[in-house]
């Protein structure tokens, strides 16, 4: 029996008279590595900002982790947690006072908290890093740093935004192992990424283009049906915007916000 | 003139950090060449030193036939350089900007707009819009407008499509392509491994050394095993199991299978009785060709 974690029906948001998300409707299972695509301006962020209770619907209904994203804003907040390549851990902290931040943050014990550090520290073999700070890490260790603190209150979904850009190939292969352990334990993953190749890990996808979603299914059935060898010739193929419609493209609708 | 860049034995330190160490390649003339490699391999180290903008600790380096340290000023004017960072004025507008680049080396927009104007032509209706205000695809076309305007023999771009979609990316590469009839050497640096199909010639960095330069097509061929791509339902278990079988060299994930190598390298009916018995029974196993990924993966493997 498949659980679902995020259920999403006829969601709308305007922006004055900007339609940013356009009538979507998808639902993501417990367990579940979740791949969510679209250009640059497709309206991708908007929803992330709604499902993770920043953003508030202007119509339709959210749900996520159970609770309504209208009224129960705090409480999906607490179920869920969040890593992006840019910005995810505090620099000038070292390991253990950053974990030891977010676990307050998410209102752990102090027991937990100290269970949770030598947890991650030996399974990471992080050991020697403890009490390093975070700007002398290399790149691909703080990575890997930032995806266990974001899942350290153990949430339902975790939202990933471009979780290995620009990590050398073995580290991301670590990364992605992380992922799917992650998954084995029930927790859902939220992956958006601008890297196809990204996408072909994933359970399932979804494509947005212009606020809407305009494929949703697993990777392998969207190649098959575009009759595509990669998952970036699917996308190139109908994530343009206008792409779809019979009228010609629309010139530069990518550069709206999303 | 041949080559228009002759680098070797570059190496370039920051304290204790060796950024590069011993980087030695050409480049010919119109070729467009690829540094492929993680943050922090040095690319751009590389390329603040081939731009003249940093002077290197070791090694000797050509680019166009001159001195990157006597000939600094001859030199610059003859490379076009855009930044991993969109470093254009923010508060002047797209015309405004590509005007100031042109005046700065000493040329007007009509001189060259021949060059720049199927970039520049997806950007011209918003001439008189901030270029802070431009989107990122936008942004990119301005960039390399203004990297162009004054018809550099030598294009260098530093993660240009970095954070930029897939549908962006692929029209970046073909403007790239277009600009070779102009007879413009370009080198453009990448962390993703896919895009190195596009180049004539990649190098691929790690660390600061270069593990590997050829034609992309030879780099994929150097790969010396046979690969099979294995593939099951459930891919954290199947993992874990293939790495178990004691014929297993290598197993790494690839998007939707485990790309493998075997002792052997064969695939017999021991493995399928193995995975069997581990309990995974749907498993197709087909040999496939590796691609850059898997050889920079089996270059990183011998290195360490």
């Amino acid at each position: 029996m498949k659980i679902q974690v995020i259920t999403v029906k006829n969601l709308v948001k305007k922006f004055g008279s900007f339609v940013a998300n356009d009538n979507l409707n998808f639902e993501v299972f417990g367990g579940e590595i979740f791949g969510f695509l679209g250009a640059n301006g497709a309206g991708k962020t908007t929803t992330i900002r709604i499902l993770s209770g920043l953003s508030k619907p202007t119509s339709g209904e959210v749900k996520v982790a159970g609770f309504d994203a209208y009224r129960q804003t705090e409480q999906i907040k607490k179920n869920i947690g969040y890593m992006c390549q840019k910005f995810s851990l505090y620099e000038d902290l070292t390991v253990k006072e950053n974990i030891i931040l977010y676990g307050g943050i998410y209102g752990l014990t102090k027991s937990l908290i100290k269970e949770r550090i030598a947890e991650l520290l030996a399974k990471l073999r992080f050991q020697e890093y403890e009490n390093r700070i975070i700007a002398d890490l290399p790149l691909g260790l703080r990575q890997k740093l930032a995806f266990s603190v974001a899942v350290l209150h153990e949430p339902k979904i975790v939202f990933l935004d471009e979780p290995t850009g620009g990590v050398d190939p073995i580290t991301r292969r670590q990364f992605w192992e992380m992922i799917y352990e992650t998954a084995a334990r029930g927790i859902t993953l939220f992956v958006t990424t601008h890297y196809m190749d990204e996408a072909e890990y994933c359970d399932r996808i979804s494509i947005m283009s212009e606020g809407k979603i305009v494929a949703l299914d697993t990777p392998e059935n969207l190649k098959k049906q575009y009759n595509t060898a990669t998952i970036e010739e699917v996308f190139i193929k109908i994530a343009r915007p206008g792409s779809l419609h019979p009228h010609p493209p629309v010139p530069f609708s990518q550069e709206r916000r999303g | 003139m041949q080559n228009v860049i002759e680098s070797s034995g570059i190496s370039k330190n920051f304290g204790t950090t060796k950024a590069l160490n011993d980087i030695s390649f050409s480049v010919n003339e119109s070729e467009v060449f690829g540094f492929i490699g993680p943050d922090g391999a040095g690319k751009t180290t590389l390329f603040r030193i081939i731009t003249t903008l940093m002077l290197p600790d070791e090694g000797e380096i050509k680019v166009l036939g001159m001195n990157c340290t006597t000939d600094y000023k001859e030199l610059r004017k003859n490379i076009g350089y855009m930044p991993g960072r969109f470093s254009l004025y923010q508060d002047l507008t797209v015309e405004e900007n590509l005007n100031f680049y042109a005046t700065v080396f000493g040329t007007t927009v009509e001189e060259n707009y021949e060059l720049i104007s199927d970039i520049y032509s997806h950007i011209e209706p918003f001439k008189k819009r901030l270029a802070g205000k431009l989107s990122g695809g936008m942004k990119q076309k301005l960039a390399l407008s203004c990297a162009l305007i004054h018809k550099p023999k030598l294009l260098v771009l530093d993660e240009p499509t970095t954070g930029v979609d897939a549908v962006s990316r692929s029209e970046f590469w073909d403007m790239l392509g277009k600009l070779r009839q102009h007879n413009i050497t370009i080198i453009v640096s990448t962390p993703y491994m896919d895009e190195a199909m596009r180049c004539d010639k990649v190098a691929l960095i790690q660390d600061g050394k270069i593990l590997a330069i050829d034609a992309p097509q030879k780099i994929r061929d150097g790969f010396s095993r046979k690969l099979f791509t294995v593939k099951s339902v459930e891919k954290y278990k199947l993992i874990n199991t293939l790495r178990k079988y004691p014929m297993t060299l290598t197993a790494y994930p690839f998007g939707d299978s485990v790309h493998v190598t075997f002792i052997n390298d064969m695939v017999d009916n021991s493995l399928f009785d193995y995975l069997i018995k581990e309990g995974i029974s749907d498993v197709v196993v087909q040999e496939t060709k590796a691609g850059i990924e898997d050889r920079f993966l089996e270059l990183m493997n011998k290195t360490e």
